[in-house]
């Protein structure tokens, strides 16, 4: 039951929000602060009380739903919700849901505080805005039932919308409109898809589900599972997102409100990552090997044209916006490379992009707060103005461009690690897209904040609350680079199980090997093949216990 | 004692620490005694450490920490973990005592600079980096050393921040230098993938047992970890980064640009050398890239107006012979060329940091002129450091590491006479530009005042260097001149001897050989001497006459590899970029977006209200599908 609380609580929090902040704007915003705290602190508690079933060696009996059930979760939640249409309120968590969910509550908590001043207008229904995007938010990462996930998906479209269309900047409504034309047509698709999924196994066994653990394994002709799984990319893909598919995101990025930006970059894309591992790659995994090369050569280019493009921007927060999309390529990379190392680092890097993304959409907020403009050309020399904020966003800079010690680096390592198994070319191109981040990080940081300062800007400093948020994103970020084994740990039986789903499918099969090298280091060379590799992961945990 | 081992890195990243969180609260005399004070502390621990190895050798020759395990995927499990053995020693030595002299000499060179906590900030994360990069026993931890540096190379290149240039320069540096870091991830994959490990003694024994000498796979996996080590190194063709990287402070160019960051390559091809050994075909191109390197580097040192810029050009041409040697086998000799190199080019830096600091920011040379008097202690160390530099026989530590070199390039296996002759011309070049220095510095006419002069605190770093350049080469002499080579036999617990096998080896190795270097270094001088000694007045029709004015105007450019980039790389992105800002995607978006306008604007067109065209329009269709139908 405890799930449920999850989407409860927030959902619950947003209208007393808009009812308090009716008269006193503050307490709105508190009542935002307690309806991220709180499901954040009981979430940590049920982290911390499960880590021991966490660790626990993935207890699957086989591919298939079987398998799937039995220990998989760590909690779980099932009740008839339309059953004549076989559609249940099916919530279940594992240690992926509570990755998620943490994000999830997180950046929420540190949207509303991101929006302590900027935001004046409106204030309670601001937050009832928020608080309903983190509970559908919560909510899609919790359902296992494909109709209430579809559900969920679309609607936290519609506060997403109005945080975009109402709190907005110049060009808001344009941007609100794109946003919602793209996720709304690309969602119908995978409605098609899971519909069209439903009604197949329905012919094929007699019973008509939407729950994602029965439909797993499904058989049909591969064309089809072909395009059932191009339903669901689509999906994905806009929302990830994947080039070409990108093109509403540096709008609605650039035209949301810094909350809005913060809950667009750091979760609600991810929601594109997550549908792909959770949903996507288990229910057709051979029509995702047959179309693993056209992902991975979007991905690359997603990779390199989001960089380029972000070194081409002068408006800041756009620069930003673009950064997610070449950043978003390489966890398409990693999907698609689908062995442990590579699905370890996407999942890592999910984290990470959202803390380094997120901090760089509040530093920009922040910085239109004080000077009302986020076109570069009107910037350089803050170092002098503000050299605690030149240095937090010197920090996230170096973040975005990977550097070693900070968590992305080991998020992107593991990706490209992983996805060298796979394909050379797309591991070194990926490598080739941390170079043109170089390029635009450094860039970003020569036109706002060094050179000499020409425009008379004067303005405080980062205030005490902004400290507070930068120093616990640093720490995690930090944390994570040094040390990102709890994460790992969490995400571990997730993985495993992702992998046994897919066992039996030409996407586990060891690849031919393509270098002509001689028999030994072929020989050796096999154990990293993602089934094996599963398997001794398995067996390094049972020594562990 | 070998246990305190994970505190000299960690010393100065808690100096760091320290800096950022404390930053605004400390005045100059807290941040210097932080900032000079950690490096200080870890210079006496890697004193016990290293003292400890080297008087008891562990058992195997080498010592492993393991702190904690970084993370753990899917058998992939780095540790945060270090590796002592006689390589490391030397670099964590080299490291935290020319460092820490650095750090003194700053103290009182920056002393007046607005950013002077944030200074000693940048420097003492760089001397964190760089410790964690040479003692990593893992090449992923390594790799994080590897790109600390890069950044703290930035940061402090672009110190001076409010000049765009020194940010420009800094750019360049990072970026340049992470072309080469691409290649190196990439052997990190492809060996993660061979031998499943990156720890780096088990991986390449592994190497050793399931790589065919030859093969693809050895030769790929050296090739991209030469390619990591080019980048940072300033080699050809990714040499371009250092002669800009000037733009810091002289103490930056010392530390970094001179004794420590630039030799990580050297250190990491010697580090990797199993897999070198195994890679022919790799040395070779290692060897190449040294002797194209140290000709090219050298003839560019030779018409720099600018000082630093000169010294920078001599780095890249001294780690030429570093790669030479590593090229050809001579691992020990490269290594022996660092850490000589590390002590006398620093001290030239920070000569060179006092000179411009007492002339008031004046760089070029032919504005210098007659400082013997003005600044004594830096001329006569100034001077040793050149000596050094031109390999002054007998009485410079550069002569011992450097004619090591050559008689390697010529007798070990890999060594043949085209290796050899480009080391003795490079070395007739060394002696030219580094004399040529000397003399037009310190010689001749007083050019500009002497605003400023030393005090302690340069002066004590400037000795101490300068007495090293002298002695530390005497640890390790050639076998015609004595049989003392302690530094050799200590190395030999590390990497495979010299071996002088080749065809010359005998000359390489005589007396006779070193006489060919001996008399090109005296020659070389005199030459300097007849065309740059400021009184002989040859310096000017030299280098006006026309058929020196184009080469020196194309060396004094570093022979065009800036302006092939800037077409070939800089301009086209910089291109795509202006030209698809607006996102050519998009436009596909808009044209859908913009053809629903249409069929809209179309269709409402015919909405006119007007009941003639309504009826006219019914009737037309009446008509056509009556037409159709009969007509069928």
């Amino acid at each position: 039951m405890i799930l449920l609380w999850y989407i409860l609580i927030p959902a619950v929090a947003a209208p007393v929000a808009w009812l308090l902040g009716r008269s006193r704007p503050a307490l709105a915003r508190w009542t935002a602060v307690a309806g991220t705290t709180a499901p954040l602190v009981i979430l940590a508690g049920q982290w911390i009380t499960k880590a021991s079933a966490l660790q626990a060696t993935f207890a699957a009996r086989g591919p298939g739903p079987a398998g799937l059930v039995a220990g998989s979760w760590i909690a779980d939640v099932k009740a008839t919700w339309i059953g004549s249409l076989g559609i249940s309120f099916f919530l279940a968590a594992d240690g992926l849901t509570i990755i998620m969910l943490l994000l999830t509550f997180a950046l929420g908590l540190l949207a509303v505080l991101a929006s302590w001043r900027g935001i004046t207008k409106n204030v309670g229904v601001f937050h009832l805005m928020i608080l309903w995007t983190v509970a559908g938010l919560a909510g899609v990462f919790l359902s296992l039932d494909l109709f209430l996930f579809y559900f969920f998906f679309e609607m936290m479209l519609i506060p997403m919308y109005f945080l975009i269309a109402v709190w907005g900047h110049e060009k808001r409504v344009y941007a609100a409109i794109k946003f919602f034309i793209f996720t709304q047509v690309s969602g119908l698709l995978m409605l098609v898809a899971i519909v069209a999924l439903v009604v197949i196994h329905g012919r094929e066994t007699g019973v008509y589900t939407f729950d994602f653990t029965q439909l797993l394994g499904t058989q049909m002709a591969a064309s089809t599972a072909f395009i059932l799984m191009l339903g669901f990319f689509f999906a994905f893909a806009v929302k990830l997102p994947a080039w070409p598919l990108h093109t509403w995101l540096p709008d609605a990025h650039t035209e949301a409100p810094t909350a809005g930006s913060v809950l667009l970059a750091g979760v609600l894309i991810k929601i594109g990552a997550y549908g792909m591992l959770r949903f996507m790659v288990p229910l057709f995994p051979d029509a995702v090997h047959d179309f693993r090369t056209v992902a991975l050569v979007l991905a690359v280019i997603g990779i390199i044209y989001g960089a380029v493009m972000a070194y081409g921007q002068s408006d800041m927060k756009r620069l930003v916006a673009y950064t997610s999309v070449s950043h978003m390529g390489f966890v398409l990379l990693g999907v698609f490379a689908w062995n442990t190392l590579a699905l370890q680092g996407v999942i890592l890097q999910l984290v990470c992009h959202a803390l380094s993304t997120g901090a760089l959409f509040i530093m920009v907020g922040g910085l239109q707060d004080r000077i009302h403009t986020r076109d570069m050309g009107r910037m350089g020399g803050l170092w002098q103005v503000a050299p605690r904020m030149g240095g937090t966003a010197m920090f996230f800079a170096m973040a975005s461009l990977g550097l070693p010690g900070l968590g992305n680096f080991v998020a992107e390592f593991l990706i490209l690690v992983g996805v060298w198994q796979v394909s050379h070319w797309a591991a070194v191109l990926g490598a080739v897209g941390l170079v043109f981040a170089t390029v635009y990080a450094l860039w970003m940081m020569q036109r706002a904040f060094q050179g000499e300062e020409t425009h008379g800007w004067s303005f405080a400093d980062l205030t005490k609350r902004e400290v507070g948020m930068f120093g616990a994103m640093i720490a995690a970020l930090v944390l994570l680079g040094f040390w990102p084994q709890p994460l790992i740990t969490t995400a571990r039986q997730t993985v495993t199980g992702l992998q046994e789903m897919t066992a039996a499918s030409s996407l586990a099969q060891p690849r031919p090997t393509a270098e002509a090298g001689d028999p030994a280091a072929e020989a050796a060379a096999a154990p990293a093949d993602d089934a094996s590799g599963a398997t001794s992961l398995a067996d390094d945990e049972g020594a562990q216990q | 004692m070998l246990g305190l081992l994970w505190l000299i890195p960690a010393l100065p990243a808690a100096g760091f620490l320290a800096l950022v969180l404390l930053n605004r609260r400390l005045d100059r005399t807290a941040a210097a005694w932080i900032g000079a004070g950690s490096v200080g502390l870890s210079a006496l621990v890697a004193l016990l450490v290293c003292g400890s190895f080297i008087v008891s050798p562990p058992a195997g020759d080498a010592y492993h920490q393991v702190l904690w395990t970084w993370m753990d995927v899917a058998g992939f499990a780095p540790n945060i973990g270090f590796y002592l053995d006689a390589v490391s020693v030397l670099w964590v030595l080299v490291i935290t005592f020319v460092g820490f002299l650095i750090h003194l000499y700053s103290t009182e060179h920056m002393e007046h600079d607005e950013g002077f906590t944030r200074f000693f900030m940048y420097l003492n994360l760089f001397v964190a980096s760089m410790l964690v990069l040479v003692l990593a026993d893992n090449l992923l931890l390594l790799y994080l050393g590897w790109e600390g540096v890069g950044l703290c190379s930035y940061l402090l290149i672009s110190f001076w921040q409010k000049d765009p240039q020194n940010v420009y320069c800094g750019r360049k540096a990072f970026i340049v230098t992470r072309v080469g870091d691409t290649a190196l991830i990439a052997g990190l994959f492809l060996l993660f993938t061979q031998v499943h490990t990156l720890e780096i003694q088990p991986m390449l024994a592994a190497a050793q047992e399931s790589f065919v000498p030859g093969s693809a796979v050895a030769v790929a996996a050296a090739l991209l970890i030469l390619g990591g080590a080019i980048g940072k190194s300033a080699q050809v063709p990714l040499q371009t980064w250092l002669p800009d990287a000037m733009a810091g402070p002289s103490p930056v160019s010392a530390l970094i640009h001179a004794a420590t960051m630039v030799t990580a390559g050297v250190y990491l091809i010697a580090r990797t050398n199993v897999l070198f050994t195994l890679a022919p075909d790799a040395r070779l191109i290692v060897a190449i890239v040294g002797t194209v390197t140290l000709l090219l580097a050298g003839f560019s040192a030779l018409v720099q107006h600018d000082l630093k810029r000169a010294l920078a050009y001599s780095t890249i041409s001294q780690i030429g012979y570093m790669f030479l040697a590593l090229g050809v086998s001579g691992w020990e000799a490269g290594v022996f060329h660092f850490m000589t190199h590390a002590f006398f080019k620093a001290l030239l830096f920070l000569a060179a940091g006092v000179i411009i600091e007492a002339l008031a920011d004046e760089h070029d040379i032919f504005k210098m002129g007659g400082l013997r008097r003005e600044l004594p202690a830096v001329f006569w160390t100034f001077t040793i450091g050149a000596a050094a530099l031109a390999a002054l026989p007998f009485v410079t530590d550069g002569f011992y590491s450097k004619d090591l070199i050559i008689a390697t390039s010529l007798g070990s296996v890999d060594g043949n006479l085209w290796f050899y002759a480009g080391a003795i011309v490079g070395a007739f070049v060394t002696t030219l530009y580094s004399f040529r220095l000397v003399w037009l510095v310190f010689f001749g006419e007083r050019h500009t005042e002497v605003s400023r002069r030393p005090r302690r605190r340069q002066l004590v770093p400037l000795w101490i260097l300068a007495v090293l350049s002298v002695v530390s080469g005497l640890i390790w002499m050639p076998p015609w001149l004595a049989g003392f080579h302690p530094f050799e036999t200590f190395l030999d617990t590390a990497l495979p001897p010299i071996e002088f096998t080749g065809e010359y080896a005998h000359f390489a190795e005589s007396a006779l050989g070193a006489l060919v270097t001996i008399s090109v270094v005296v020659v070389g001088i005199g030459i300097a001497w007849l065309l740059w000694m400021p009184w002989r007045r040859g310096t000017h029709a030299f280098s006006e006459s026309p058929a020196v004015r184009p080469l020196a105007a194309y060396w004094l450019g570093g022979w065009g590899f800036d302006w092939v980039y800037e077409r070939v790389f800089v301009i086209p992105v910089k291109w795509f970029a202006r030209v698809a800002r607006n996102d050519l995607v998009d436009h596909v978006v808009d044209g859908i977006a913009w053809l629903n306008v249409a069929a809209w604007r179309t269709l409402s067109a015919g909405q006119t209200g007007r009941l003639r065209a309504y009826v006219a329009v019914a009737g037309f269709g009446i008509a056509l599908v009556l037409a159709v139908v009969v007509l069928r």
